[in-house]
């Protein structure tokens, strides 16, 4: 069976990169390659449940090999397939089978036709990796790709304003979300000393032992996945960029966001569950989630008047119910209820087009005029209020935007001094006082050597709040995300524990990746004139090659897991002590605001409507 | 506020800009119509430099592409040359030449729009649309919105704005962040020129400001007007105005500037350090749109000097069937040129003719059980008199996706975990085995066949709805008598005539009503087909025509059809006869409509990639009626993509030339009509609908990004009454990408046999219609009807044309579509068996 399961997991990843090589201009082999493939795997994975059924259900744990082996860190990809991973596999498989039919023909003689694919692929590939993954960690890899794969289908449109901005707020939600696991795995080495497997997690004595005089840390674990969820799920205050992600061709909204990466919040809480649902104070934060954002998602419901936007809202209303089914317990139902919801969604996504000849015929025989008011009672003082709130989601952007995105952007315009002219000069000496600083420690006071990690790190920060505000030129900017990662490692290196192999082992990726995207830059600048960050550029009009490269160093230096700065990241955590909560944030602030920024680089440079005017583009506002 | 001699008349202003603004109806009453309206006063290629120049509009095809077509050969080498001949003269046609082939030119779509006020910006650093679009849309959407929410906008009477001051007063969260733009609201005597004061401040710039702000929603500010002058668009009416969303949209740009920079800003006017540019004047003629120019006119001068040659080689005289076996009647539509051809190949003692498809009556319709009336004629005209469907056998099926209820908290989540699981089998079905469903727009549902009309007014106070139920004998007579001397069918009358109207079937399409028929305010013929086959086949009315010397036999019977031609399937009315004889020749004929569906159906899947062209005939035909049923298919059919002609004449005038489904026909003889009196009702008719389809499909074509809707794909349904990317971008109105992609964007070549000076008399009788002749939106061309001398109106006159093409002959066609996915040249098709006497 582990050799099933392997290929299973594997397979979509294999087509993924054969799909990569197929000729652009071929829709058929394109199309037919998917459609076999998928098929395939839709067949195989039913027949191996089948098997696995007749076997009694056994939850299997599959420990496959160390990514890392450090002294006190084992990073580990694992699988582990039970119930809930069958059903989210197979709800999976088959919508996206059935996703992928339906895109052969309604995609046909789009521009973009293989890269629809290709992504879709590949986030499937992360869909399969993300509900077979047996640890945290194994998981965030797959949690990666899928939000780098929406980011690349809600921009699926990228000549046009409206999908790159769309996309790149998707993103940064996500990448809150991010903060959570990241923070989540870091406090779950502390509790268990190892990597933890959901395995173990099913054995309940172990799990009670451990938290046992943890409580707190127990919980903040489960905040941690509840921020992580949250995002993911669209719950509130996150769901905002639900109906906003609905920019790419209908299927792909269908699927993505309509049913299968909505539901990933709500898996990973079903995935931890074991582990939170004997903390009493978690329940109540995650029922309270729940049902905050279905009291809130069906109100903004009710006053849409796009057709999108409405299913949009009346799955996110859905998903609170099941958070709060969750938080009582009810796991099946709660299972049950998302493979309803997600074949509900994806069906109304498709069909909405419909809606305009089915409701306008429906009106023809049935119609009821709405009410025209000759003027407000005083009920109505209230009704208003809340009609307004609700078309305004309850503000819950200006409410993201004034307490998390605006203080970024406010603090690193605080460094707004530093420029190209002197962005070496004072980066670097400044980090090689730091090295010094480092490197005599041992004489100065604890105090001092206490506070040290956390300065640095904050320094570290602060550069990536500029990069983040960052506006004119893009080395600075490029510079200063590079930097941030050495600034880390500083900060981590009080720790004894660390060792130089450790710190080439993180920085290595990040110093190729940074090497190609310096070299990137400098031949689009080189050939074009004004590039900066004021505002989406398109040039991936005219260099689509530099764009996909381009795209490639952001994500190694964002940690993406494609080099080995992923991995290093989370050695780097399992440096940061017990107690140091504080730190940990930093940093995980930190890689959390500079993948951000290094998106947003790669989508203004590249991604919008072309500044050049020679051909046509589409007004902003369409 | 104040009366002072001011610049500024906010009435004009207003009105130039609603002049503008793209002039679409709600979805559901989709009517073509020339994109640039606008600019019609002006002569074809004046408008295309100064729309591209002001707006940045793309107008005609890139330097590129029109050297590729060059470079394929679909732009003639004989053509260019005496192109750039005629209008740069021999000696500099060399040195233009060079420069179309071969110089560079900077295009630039930037246009002089949206400059001024991009200052925002750069000046003050803010983007006013950034923070102000998102919530304008949403809230106009809501106020607007024919059904989609569940909880409807809380409308007072009094109107948009009036709504707003309302709403403002009895609301505990404001509009505004600020203080100043909320007591402008209130102030009763607030005027947009004094919101501009404060804007804009310099006077001169107030127009190019407006201009500026509603041009970066063309969508949303369009459809408001278009709602401002004709509120029957909605079902759910709403009283809205230009004025008031410029007022709301100013207030919102004030508060936000307000809130930002305290209430001391300097407008914007006052700001600039630069001159603005006008927006409109000085536009100078430049060399680059010279030679798009030239490229263009050799571009459609190649095909229409195709189509010229060969009506002239179709010299045979084509006889006519002294006794035909059947005749049909058809729309003008481009789409059933290529029905008509295959029945008459299939039964050469046929005869067909084509005429707008309201067949002549002009109607409102309201269906059994209907709550409103709607107009099943050419939208300029308003009809008083309705046709209503009395006895009724259709059924109305639910679809629950479409319910309220799936939203709700409770019943979302009672339907998620029950019929939630039914979605999946749904889809799966509609996957591999689509199949029609309540979502389906099926055109055989616009009225049941086996209904009832109420055709025949009895008493003049049957009225309903303000319109008189049904026609009188004489109003019927002045009917029949019309459509049958338009068409020149005024005797030899067959013992079966085929009124056959036209609709089409689609899901998944929000564009649905713009693929039904034009000539029926984008609704089905069915109607109109089954209405006038009632009164021609009345006595009382035949007896009348008698007098206006038409003698319709007694053994005539017209039988109204409907054609859709998404599925290439015909449903006859009232056939059910109480003569055997006549069954049996009905049952004959149906066959043989029948076949030709089929071979028609095969004819244009040629242009469908996605299915197999070369598949036996039945299977074939079984593909495309999927594609009217297949959720996942954007291009249930390709509606009027490719079309350019008009050709006004009789039957023989190409009868044999193959048009290649690229050509509206409307039969016309001139000797019924030898002063022009019907010839000009149709050249009325034609040129504002086959004009207004030819130019937008020409526009939405050659710049899909500005002035067509985009790809189809993410298109969003807002409110029912338009579509959108996303859910906060703009409306688009427009046709999508999949509807004009195969389009090539030649003008309209209209084609009238009768003699030069009866047309011109015509075309001069009414301003509008000499309009696009004269400024050559259309363009026209006279056969002369005995001597076949054509000569084509130029500037006020007719001048001789002499084509260069000579047609192949052809004989097999079905190779040549097996073979073939491109437009295909014209040529002679040889009929294999001559015709039967």
């Amino acid at each position: 069976m582990k050799e099933i399961l392997e290929i299973l997991i594997v397979w979509p990843f294999f087509v993924f990169f054969v799909s990569l090589f197929l000729p652009k201009n071929n829709e058929r082999l394109i199309s037919g390659f998917v459609f076999v493939t998928m098929a395939i795997h839709l067949f195989s994975l039913t027949a191996f449940v089948v098997y696995w059924a007749t076997k009694g259900l056994p939850a299997i744990n599959l420990m496959e090999f160390f990514v890392y082996k450090g002294h006190n860190l084992h990073f580990f990809i694992d699988f582990y397939f039970d119930g809930i991973t069958a059903v989210y596999a197979i709800t999976g498989a088959m919508l996206a089978f059935l996703v992928a039919t339906y895109s052969r023909i309604y995609l046909h003689r789009e521009s973009g036709y293989k890269r629809f694919f290709n992504t879709k692929m590949l986030f499937y590939a992360g869909y399969t990796l993300t509900v077979f993954s047996g640890n945290l960690e194994t998981l965030f890899v797959g949690w990666e790709i899928l939000g780098l794969t929406s980011f690349l289908l809600v921009a699926f449109y990228r000549d046009r304003y409206l999908p790159v901005k769309n996309a790149y707020k998707v993103f940064s939600i996500y990448r809150i979300g991010d903060v959570g696991i990241i923070l989540a795995i870091w406090a779950s080495h502390h509790l268990w000393h190892e990597n933890i497997t959901f395995a173990k997690l099913q054995d309940a004595s172990l799990v009670s032992h451990h938290l046992e005089g943890n409580t707190m840390f127990g919980l903040f674990i489960s905040m941690m996945l509840l921020l992580a969820a949250s995002a993911k799920s669209a719950q509130f205050p996150f769901s905002s960029w639900l109906p906003r992600a609905m920019e790419g061709p209908t299927p792909s909204s269908a699927i993505f966001y309509g049913s299968l990466s909505v539901h990933l919040g709500l898996f990973l809480l079903i995935r931890t569950m074991p582990f939170w649902e004997h903390q009493m104070a978690a329940r109540i934060m995650i029922g309270g989630v729940g049902v905050m954002t279905a009291f809130i998602g069906a109100s903004i419901g009710r006053v849409q008047s796009s057709v999108k936007s409405q299913i949009a809202y009346g799955s996110v209303a859905q998903i609170g119910l099941m958070f709060v089914e969750l938080a009582l317990g009810f796991q099946t139902f709660a299972i049950f209820h998302f493979v309803g919801n997600a074949f509900l969604r994806t069906y109304q996504l498709l069909v909405s087009p419909s809606v305009v000849s089915y409701m306008i015929r429906e009106q023809f025989y049935h119609f009821i005029p709405s009410p025209v008011l000759k003027q407000y009672s005083k009920v109505d003082k209230l009704r208003n209020t809340y009609y307004m709130l609700s078309l305004r989601e309850f503000d819950m952007d200006v409410l993201l935007d004034r307490f998390v995105w605006r203080p970024f952007k406010n603090l690193g315009n605080l460094l707004r001094f530093i420029n190209i002219r002197n962005v070496y000069f004072i980066t670097i000496p400044t980090f090689a006082l730091a090295v010094f600083i480092q490197l005599v420690s041992y004489r100065m006071p604890v105090f001092v050597r206490e506070v040290l990690p956390e300065i640095f790190a904050l320094i570290g920060l602060f550069l990536v709040f500029r990069a983040y505000a960052g506006r004119r030129d893009v080395f600075v900017v490029w510079t200063l995300l590079i930097m941030n990662h050495f600034w880390i490692v500083l900060a981590i290196s009080f720790n004894d524990a660390l060792t130089v192999y450790e710190i080439l082992f993180h920085l290595s990726g990040v110093v190729i990746a940074g090497t190609l995207g310096y070299f990137v830059l400098h031949y689009v600048t080189s050939r074009e004139k004004g590039v900066d960050l004021n505002g989406f550029q398109g040039h991936v009009y005219e260099y689509p090659k530099a764009a996909s490269l381009f795209l490639l160093a952001c994500l190694g230096v964002a940690g993406f897991p494609i080099t080995t700065t992923f991995v290093g990241e989370d050695i780097l955590f399992s440096h940061i002590e017990y107690d140091d909560v504080f730190l940990a944030f930093l940093l995980a602030s930190g890689f959390v605001i500079s993948g951000i920024a290094l998106i947003r680089m790669y989508a203004r440079i590249f991604l919008g409507p072309h500044v050049k005017s020679y051909h046509s583009v589409a007004k902003k506002s369409a | 506020m104040h009366f002072h001699n001011s610049l500024f008349r906010e009435d004009n202003v207003l009105h130039h800009i609603k002049h503008y603004l793209p002039a679409q109806a709600a979805l559901k009453d989709f009517i073509h119509h020339n994109t640039l309206h606008a600019f019609q006063d002006r002569k074809f290629f004046d408008a295309l430099s100064e729309a591209s120049t002001i707006f940045g509009y793309k107008t005609s095809l890139s330097l590129e592409e029109y050297r590729n077509l060059y470079a394929e050969g679909k732009i003639d080498v004989g053509i260019l040359h005496q192109t750039i001949t005629d209008h740069k003269g021999e000696s500099q046609a060399d040195e233009w030449l060079e420069k179309m082939l071969r110089q560079s030119f900077t295009e630039n779509f930037a246009g002089r729009i949206g400059y001024f006020r991009s200052h925002w910006k750069s000046l003050y650093s803010i983007d006013p649309d950034l923070d102000i679009h998102p919530f304008l849309f949403r809230f106009l959407c809501s106020y607007l919105d024919q059904g989609i929410s569940i909880w409807r906008f809380p409308v007072i009477e009094g109107g948009f704005l009036t709504t707003i001051r309302e709403m403002e007063k009895n609301m505990m969260v404001s509009f505004f962040k600020s203080k100043r733009a909320k007591n402008l609201l209130y102030e009763k005597s607030v005027a947009i020129e004094d919101l501009l004061k404060i804007l804009v401040g310099d006077e001169t710039l107030y127009e190019h400001y407006l201009f500026d702000q509603q041009f970066s929603h063309p969508g949303w500010s369009g459809i408001v007007s278009a709602v401002e002058d004709m509120p029957k668009t909605l079902l759910d009416t709403r009283k809205i105005s230009l004025k008031d969303l410029v007022f709301f949209e100013l207030l919102l740009e004030i508060d936000l500037m307000d809130h930002k920079f305290g209430e001391n800003w300097m407008p914007l006017g006052l700001k600039m350090d630069k001159k603005v540019r006008p927006l409109f004047g000085n536009i100078q003629k430049s060399e680059y749109f010279e030679i798009l120019r030239l490229w263009q006119l050799s571009f459609e001068w190649t095909y229409y000097d195709q189509v010229l040659g060969g009506i002239i080689a179709n010299q045979k005289e084509v006889k006519k069937p002294e006794s035909p076996r059947f005749q049909g009647l058809f729309c003008i539509d481009d789409r059933e040129g290529s029905l008509r051809r295959n029945i008459e190949a299939l039964e050469p003692s046929s005869e067909t003719f084509g005429t707008p498809g309201f067949f002549g009556v002009a109607f409102h319709y309201k269906p059994m059980n209907g709550k409103f009336t709607m107009k099943v004629c050419p939208a300029p005209v308003n009809p008083p008199y309705l046709i209503k469907e009395v006895v009724d056998g259709k059924k109305s099926e639910k679809d629950f996706h479409f319910s309220d209820y799936t939203h709700s908290l409770f019943f979302g989540w009672l339907i998620t975990h029950t019929i939630g699981f039914w979605s999946a089998i749904r889809l799966f079905i509609n996957i591999f085995i689509p199949r029609l469903s309540p979502a389906t727009t099926l055109s055989f549902r616009h009225m049941d066949r086996f209904s009832k009309l109420s055709i025949e007014r009895h008493h003049d106070h049957d009225t309903e709805d303000g319109l008189m139920v049904g026609f009188t004998i004489d109003e019927m007579t002045d009917r029949v008598e019309s459509l049958l001397k338009s068409i020149g069918l005024v005797d030899r009358f067959a013992p079966l005539v085929y009124v056959v109207g036209h609709g089409a079937s689609s899901v998944n399409n929000t564009h649905y009503a713009g693929y039904d028929c034009g000539a029926c305010s984008g609704r089905p013929g069915s109607v109109n087909a089954r209405v006038i086959s009632y009164m021609a086949n009345h006595p009382s009315v035949r007896e009348n025509l008698k007098s206006r010397g038409i003698t319709i036999p007694a053994s005539t019977l017209f039988v109204g059809a409907l054609h859709d031609t998404t599925r290439d399937e015909i449903e006859f009315f009232d056939d059910q006869f109480a003569d055997t004889n006549k069954t049996a020749y009905h049952e004959y004929n149906k066959k043989i409509f029948n076949e030709a569906l089929t071979l028609n159906a095969k004819e244009r899947a040629r242009r469908f990639v996605t299915i197999d062209h070369k598949q036996p005939l039945a299977g074939l035909h079984a593909d495309v009626k999927r594609r009217s049923v297949s959720l996942f298919e954007p291009r249930p059919e390709l509606n009027h993509a490719t079309n350019t002609l008009c050709i006004v004449g009789r039957r023989s005038l190409t009868e044999d030339v193959f048009l290649d489904r690229r050509a509206f026909m409307n039969s016309y003889d001139f000797r019924v009509d030898p002063d022009g009196t019907f010839l000009f009702a149709i050249l009325s008719a034609a040129a504002p609908v086959c004009g207004g389809i030819n130019l937008e499909y020409y526009f939405s074509r050659v710049d899909n990004d500005k002035l067509g809707a985009g790809t189809k794909l993410p298109h969003n349904v807002m409110g029912l009454f338009g579509v959108a990317n996303g859910i906060d971008g703009d409306l688009r109105p427009g046709l999508p990408n999949q509807m004009v992609e195969v389009h090539d964007p030649l003008r309209l070549l209209m084609i009238v046999e009768h003699y030069e000076e009866v047309i011109l008399r015509m075309i001069q009788k009414s301003e509008s219609l000499f309009e696009w002749f004269q400024n050559e939106w259309v363009l026209l061309v006279a056969v002369h009807p005995e001597t076949k001398q054509i000569s084509r109106f130029k500037d006020g006159i007719f001048v001789p044309y002499h084509p260069t093409f000579v047609p192949k002959q052809v004989q097999d066609t079905k190779t040549l579509f097996e073979n073939e996915r491109d437009n295909l040249p014209v040529f002679l098709i040889q009929k294999q068996n001559t015709h039967v006497q």
